[in-house]
């Protein structure tokens, strides 16, 4: 009732494919049963790494803020774009900062190296414990039954359509068995040199 | 049970906020005004922990005002309403957090367009058409779910308002003493 990752709502999910990777999210923000808005994307953009945040709204504001900053400064400093491997680490140490009072957030990273133009996604427990995975990852209240759909849908290989058919259906399939997620999604399908971003129609309940 | 109800319009933000001033079952006061200007052209409406909230809101007026009078310009609504949820963010993880949820109804004379933002205690926000906390939220949000839609009139705006108060009036178990309508547009923060 009142845990904190579970007031608000919400899933992210992200798969790989063959040269490409996939990334979805709802767009439900509740208060506990009420939903308060039908339009609160979870996912950000910081350079060649996208990032999903789910958990308390509270948070997935403020992480995005902070991330913003933080990459703008590795730009200036670096003078180049963050790629989601070293992205994924500055996450983590980010989130172990605050290891005794901690974000209450289940965040999904994913996105294409531009140098070796491998695929990368991996998730996060709320202490920034990286949990790295060649298939997909899932995050926020549909993570179980997100599990399920990825566990059954998901193959090796899948060139970027057959991808975003298969992340598509994961998403949709397990939000509408969720209460506290839906109301609207959006996928992203990340191929070397385009991102395509689609929002998806779905039920209203 | 406080009610504080916004909804945008075309080029205006219409915003109500109960009348009555209660402290555990005594009415305290019925001409009590829930809201604070903070900007020429963005007004705050607030409910929660009596004491908190009317601290909040000075707090924050007092230093967007500053910042106006430092700077000589005028916030937008959305960075106000940035600045305000940052403070609420950093309330919230201290010894003892404000327990304030907040509308902020704003015109912005730059794009031209209405806001209005919902802030929780937990410092949440969302950008929304409509928008009300507390029980109010329950019984109007169906409503307005039905009636509201883009870009209508102040006059089919305040008639929306109307039915929301007329079904306040008729569920909740005690008397608000009615509301106070404000509306923001591009001439500022004006009662009615």
């Amino acid at each position: 009732m009142s845990d904190p990752s579970s007031i608000n709502g919400g899933s992210v999910v992200a798969m790989v494919g063959k040269d490409c990777v996939a990334i979805g999210c709802d767009m439900r923000l509740g208060m506990q049963a009420l939903t308060v808005s039908n339009d609160f994307p979870k996912i950000f953009q910081f350079n060649n790494a996208f990032l999903g945040l789910t958990g308390l709204a509270t948070d997935v504001i403020t992480l995005s803020e902070v991330f913003r900053y933080k990459v703008n400064l590795y730009n200036l400093r670096e003078e180049r774009k963050i790629e989601p491997e070293t992205f994924a680490n500055l996450v983590s140490s980010s989130l172990y900062e605050k290891r005794f009072g901690p974000y209450f957030v289940g965040p999904v990273v994913a996105g294409i190296n531009s140098k070796s133009g491998k695929p990368y996604i991996c998730g996060f427990d709320l202490i920034g414990c990286i949990n790295f995975a060649k298939d997909f990852v899932v995050g926020g209240t549909s993570s179980e039954q997100l599990f399920g759909m990825c566990e059954s849908l998901w193959e090796p290989d899948l060139e970027p359509d057959d991808l975003f058919e298969t992340i598509s259906q994961s998403l949709l399939n397990a939000q509408d068995r969720d209460a506290l997620s839906g109301w609207g999604a959006i996928v992203y399908i990340i191929t070397k040199d385009k991102v395509v971003k689609r929002l998806l129609k779905t039920r209203q309940d | 049970m406080d009610v504080i109800i916004g909804l945008t319009t075309k080029d205006a933000v219409i915003v109500a906020t109960s009348m009555a001033a209660v402290r555990g079952v005594s009415i305290l006061k019925s001409d009590d005004d829930k809201t604070r200007v903070v900007a020429p052209h963005t007004l705050v409406a607030y409910t929660g922990e009596p004491g908190d909230t009317v601290q909040f809101a000075e707090y924050v007026q007092a230093n967007i005002q500053l910042h106006g009078m430092r700077n000589e310009t005028e916030l937008s609504p959305p960075a106000i309403t940035s600045f305000v949820r940052s403070e609420l963010a950093k309330s919230l993880r201290s010894r003892k957090p404000y327990q304030v949820n907040i509308l902020i109804a704003g015109y912005d004379t730059a794009t031209e367009k209405p806001y209005l933002y919902w802030v929780d205690y937990l410092a949440s926000s969302a950008q929304l058409p409509y928008a009300a906390h507390g029980y109010a939220a329950y019984y109007t949000l169906s409503l307005l779910d039905r009636w509201h839609k883009k870009d209508i009139s102040l006059d089919e705006g305040m008639k929306i308002m109307e039915m929301c108060v007329t079904e306040l009036r008729t569920r909740l178990p005690i008397d608000f003493k009615g509301v106070q309508i404000k509306i923001i547009d591009r001439d500022g923060v004006r009662t009615v």
